[in-house]
């Protein structure tokens, strides 16, 4: 690490004020991916703003949607709430100890290309509601590690509709357990979507899919169809060509959890 | 004595009490007053000349005490880092050791080599200063890929086509007409992965300097403190053996990666007496990744001629090792006489040649880790048998069989340099087959395949060399160090036992396993009995711990000091008694008159012994301390039988191990908890070896996998519930009838899972690590 100025703020004000001031800050909540990399010396901020005194966790359901605030851990989400598919997604990240620390606020501002949770935004048409007022899920994630959040703005919470059914399958990175491809089939309202993560630079829907299952929601609705991966990500774990591949089987798998 | 803790007793580890609570001490844990902290300044090029270092603004920096390059240590006359085998090419002519200064000098052949250190008051100040060092290089293109090293540009100026040594063992001749007349050949081009050693514990040491004395002390995270201090004192010039001490205090795993002598400690304790301050370093994960030894990395070609029943005739094997950018302290041997030795298995294979070419690449130097050689070897061994089976329309079992070595062709000579005391390898394979329902095997193959699932069987019967090693034969070999092990039995006034071992545990569990051994012997209780290791100012010699060893020979040695006290004992009994030695009996901790009532305990002759009222001073000196030192007549040769079957997910490739089962032969048993967790251990690493881990560097020489980010290493729920079971021949030339268990897990497993695997997917072979995109491609056909 390098030297820096460490702050925590007991509200939403100071805290955008205290990023204000800053020559470079950087908000900390669960600091499992910030730490890391202060450590490593991969970053130098002047600043670390720890949110973690904010009023921001916690779970509240209203009558078609559940908002989960910034600072809930993945732990609590894993817990149960009424998105059967999105406590299952939570349970399956990282290890007890990073989901006993992570935050889903920390997650969807990072927007790790294998982060699990851009899956269930994007899948559920989620909205992210930010101190720079609120992002629709189809805006949010815009490419690696960039979203559509403004500088200094704080996420605070993640609106989820209901859906009628959804299911998530991920495929996991055998070293570091992140998603190398994680897929979320859902059904809101009548609206079929699919969001995927790990395979691109940044979760999207893979609307081939979203449309053979609107005709027709069923395993088969997805045989053959085709998954562009000339844009996908390609590392020593796996090839774009295979992430393509994933992408088909996974989906396939979420739908056949829910039919 | 057969007690709840004594020989063959499943004692649980006396060590885990500090270890599980956090109540050990590491390297790390040691502090002094003083102290000073290094960071070394570590190369991001993978080959480049040096044009110029500039240390003047680290210098600068608050709290930095010194900054100093190759040169500085190279101008104190520390001498390089030596190799500690010397290995002959075919033509006679010595292996070629490239010069290897601890700290580069002029140029710099693997990133992660160390250019400079900076030493300061405080860790951030290290960090800083470290960061402020400058210098000029001039990149020059790295040699990388292992199948074109030799002959690609040169690395060293003193070796032609990157060629360390081109050896060979065997008779060419005979194989060759061995195959000429050979009814089939299977032949198979497979590469061992290169592995890294991820011990949790990071390598540290620390250094100190005694101005007044002019003693010298590190601690440091060592397999082998003796041997650690002979290369420190003898070739890099440290300082003199008797003013150096070396203590490997609680370490946390190894691998055989802390067996080497690297540049870090040196440095460090060159620098502790150049300023006469402690000076602490500890790797950071990611210079573990970059600098520690690695392992494994061969590139063979394996023929196996066999008859058309299935005899096997000949064997022929061509092996590219890689050795990194330098020669670590024992690299020649491991693709050499840890592994050519080996190529005749557990078969009666009559003609035998192999030849080894070691290479040198701009990666981080590659050594001995878990098996060292003979995994290497099992994997083209076994490999080769189940693809002849297949071959010949053969049951894998029944190849085995017919090839196998007898019970009654013990001692048998290989035509690969070693002699088999004994082994009994059908009696493993009969178990092992037994323990996972073979003959059911083709049920669970139809069910698997009913869940859509492909589901294969693989077996791999493995033989290792263990015991390391009778010096003549090791010395004659090329070995720089004999290989015999010490020990001293000091039984203290009141009859408890300090055992001093030149071994080291470092996991595994030998202050439990010869606490057992010698409170057995003297019939005392087990918490009376200490075992002291990993200090020089300690024990009085020792060779480590590598090779599975430890028992057999440190083990042996422990044994041999023991029965000279019990000796002495017995004079001392005998005349406290009024009797003679011959009529006095000893028999769990009490000595007694034959034929008589007459006793004595062993903490009341110890006591004797050091308040001598009534003892035979004119015949015996006072006191109760016995050494010894041990050296094995032969290497032992641990064998098992290891059968995996594994389903594969046809959709994603990923395979997963459904069921695994080990029998080795250890011979006797000191503690089978103890070796059922080394057996678990290494049957992870094996595992990782075939599925998960793989040390990768890109073409131009940058290491990848310099991460658990991207280094998978082996997690539990990667791993079956192994079943593991031993069968038992004695070894017949060491007092405890002990072969070695530590590395078995991680030699023969591999194999095993391949052939599972290839035999799921029905593919001659499949790459390793085999990860899911590895297999589905297999599975694709490509
Ligand atoms: C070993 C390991 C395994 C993991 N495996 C997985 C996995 O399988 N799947 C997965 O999805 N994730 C995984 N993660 C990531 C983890 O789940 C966290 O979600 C992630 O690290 C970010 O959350 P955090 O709360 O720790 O954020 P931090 O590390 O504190 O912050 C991350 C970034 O987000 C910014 N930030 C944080 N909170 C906010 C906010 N409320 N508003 C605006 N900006 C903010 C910070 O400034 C920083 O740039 C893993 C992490 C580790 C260490």
């Amino acid at each position: 690490m390098y030297r820096f100025n460490y702050h925590k703020p007991d509200d939403m004000a100071a805290a955008q004020q205290m990023m204000a001031d800053a020559e470079d800050g950087v908000y900390l909540s669960g600091g499992m991916t910030l730490i890391p990399t202060l450590k490593a010396r991969l970053a130098s901020p002047t600043d670390v703003i720890d949110l973690s005194g904010l009023a921001l966790s916690g779970i509240e359901l209203a009558d078609d949607s559940l908002t989960i605030g910034a600072l809930t851990l993945h732990s609590e989400v894993a817990a149960g709430n009424e998105i059967l598919s999105l406590s299952n997604l939570a349970l399956a990240i990282g290890d007890a100890q990073v989901r006993n620390r992570g935050t889903i606020g920390g997650s969807i501002a990072n927007s790790d290309p294998g982060a699990d949770y851009p899956a269930a935004v994007v899948a559920l048409g989620a909205t992210i509601n930010t101190t720079a007022g609120a992002i629709d899920a189809d805006d949010y994630f815009q490419g690696l590690f960039e979203t559509a959040l403004k500088p200094g703005a704080i996420v605070t919470s993640v609106t989820f509709p209901l859906p009628g059914r959804a299911a998530y399958e991920k495929f996991p990175n055998p070293a570091s357990r992140y998603a190398v491809v994680g897929v979320m089939v859902a059904e809101t309202n009548g609206d079929v979507r699919v969001g995927v993560t790990g395979a691109g630079p940044c979760a999207y829907r893979q609307r081939n899919f979203e449309q053979a299952l609107a005709d027709n929601f069923s395993v088969a609705a997805l045989d053959g169809l085709e998954v562009d991966y000339t844009e996908f990500n390609s590392d020593i774990h796996a090839s774009a060509e295979y992430r393509g591949h994933l992408v088909g089987v996974m989906a396939r798998r979420a739908v056949a959890q829910i039919i | 004595m057969t007690s709840e803790t004594g020989i063959g007793a499943s004692v649980k580890r006396k060590e885990d009490a500090r270890f599980i609570t956090g109540a050990g001490h590491y390297t790390d844990d040691i502090n002094q007053p003083g102290q000073l902290y290094a960071v070394f300044v570590r190369s991001m090029y993978p080959r480049a000349e040096i044009r110029s270092i500039d240390v003047s603004s680290a210098l600068a920096m608050e709290g930095v005490m010194a900054a100093y390059t190759g040169a500085d240590l190279a101008a104190d006359g520390i001498g390089d880092l030596p190799c500690g085998w010397m290995v002959k090419s075919k033509d006679g002519s010595d292996m070629i050791q490239p010069p290897h200064p601890p700290v580069a000098v002029s140029v710099v052949n693997y990133v992660g080599e160390p250019y400079a250190m900076v030493v300061a008051e405080t860790l951030q100040a290290a960090r800083d200063g470290a960061e402020a060092v400058t210098a000029d290089f001039n990149e020059i293109p790295a040699v990388v890929d292992l199948a074109s090293a030799h002959g690609a540009d040169q690395i060293h100026e003193a070796v032609p086509g990157n060629q360390c040594y081109d050896w060979e063992l065997g008779d060419r001749e005979a194989t060759d007409a061995a195959f000429a007349s050979a009814d089939h050949v299977t032949s198979l081009d497979i590469v061992n992965n290169r592995l890294i050693p991820n011990a949790m514990e990071p390598r540290a040491a620390v250094g100190m300097y005694e101005a007044a004395t002019g003693n010298y002390t590190l601690y440091t995270t060592s397999q082998n403190p003796h041997l650690a201090r002979l290369v420190l004192a003898a070739f890099v010039n440290v300082a003199a053996e008797s003013k150096l001490r070396v203590i490997a205090p609680d370490v946390g795993g190894g691998f055989g990666s802390k067996i080497f002598v690297y540049a870090e400690e040196t440095a460090v304790i060159w620098a502790a007496g150049k300023l006469a301050r402690a000076i602490k370093w500890r790797a950071d994960r990611s210079e573990s990744f970059l600098a520690d030894a690695h392992g494994r990395d061969h590139r063979t070609r394996a023929e196996l001629a066999l008859n058309a029943d299935g005899t096997f005739v000949g064997l022929r094997v061509k092996t590219v090792a890689n050795m990194g950018a330098y020669l670590s302290l024992f690299a020649s041997s491991v693709p050499t006489y840890l592994y050519g030795t080996l190529l005749a298995g557990q078969y009666r294979t009559p003609a035998i040649y192999v030849e080894v070419q070691s290479v040198f690449t701009n990666t981080a130097p590659v050594d001995a880790y878990r098996g060292a050689g003979r995994p290497e070897a099992t994997y083209v061994v076994e490999r080769l048998v189940e693809t002849a089976a297949r071959e010949l329309g053969k049951d894998p079992a029944d190849i085995r069989r017919l090839n196998f070595i007898q019970p009654e062709d013990f001692p048998y000579e290989t035509p690969v340099a070693l002699t088999y005391d004994t082994g009994d390898y059908d009696a493993s394979l009969k178990k092992a087959i037994e323990l996972i329902g073979y003959d059911d095997f083709a049920e669970r193959k139809a069910s698997s395949e009913a869940n859509g699932k492909k589901r294969g069987i693989g077996f791999s019967c493995y033989i290792e060399a263990c015991g390391l090693a009778p010096s003549q034969v090791a010395i004659s070999l090329g070995a720089g160090v004999g290989l015999f092990e010490s020990a001293e039995v000091r039984v203290d006034v009141t009859g408890s036992v300090s055992v001093m071992t030149g071994c080291h545990s470092h996991g595994q569990g030998h202050e439990t396993t010869f606490a057992q051994i010698v409170s057995d012997k003297l019939g005392i209780p087990f918490e009376n009995v200490d075992v002291v290791h990993g200090d020089t100012g300690r024990s009085d010699y020792g060779l480590g711990t590598y090779g599975s060893r430890s028992l057999v020979v440190g083990g042996s040695a422990i044994v041999k000091a023991t029965d000279k006290v019990i000796a002495k004992s017995r004079k001392i009994a005998a005349h406290m008694l009024e009797s003679t030695e011959e009529n006095v009996d000893f028999e769990e901790g009490t000595f007694s008159v034959t034929d008589s009532n007459q006793s004595i305990t062993f903490p009341e002759v110890a006591f004797s012994a050091y308040v001598p009222g009534n003892y035979p001073l004119d015949e015996l000196e006072p006191g109760l301390s016995e050494k010894a030192f041990y050296d094995p007549e032969n290497f032992t040769y641990p064998a098992g039988a290891h059968i995996c079957e594994v389903e594969v997910d046809p959709e994603t490739g990923k395979v997963e191990i459904v069921n695994f089962v080990a029998v080795d032969d250890f011979g006797e048993i000191i503690n089978p908890m103890i070796v059922a967790g080394q057996v678990h251990g290494g049957l992870a690493q094996g595992i990782g070896q075939a599925l998960l881990e793989h040390g990768i560097y890109d073409e131009s020489g940058q290491l990848v996998t310099g991460s658990y980010m991207d280094y998978t290493m082996p997690r539990a729920d990667d791993m079956p519930n192994f079943v593991v079971d031993t069968t038992v021949t004695p070894c017949t030339h060491n007092p405890l009838g002990a072969k070695g268990c530590g590395e078995a897990g991680a030699i023969g497993s591999t194999a095993a899972v391949m052939n599972a695997l290839t035999d799921a997917l029905g593919v001659v072979d499949v790459p390793m690590p085999a990860t899911p995109e590895t297999v589905w491609r297999a599975m694709e056909g490509e």
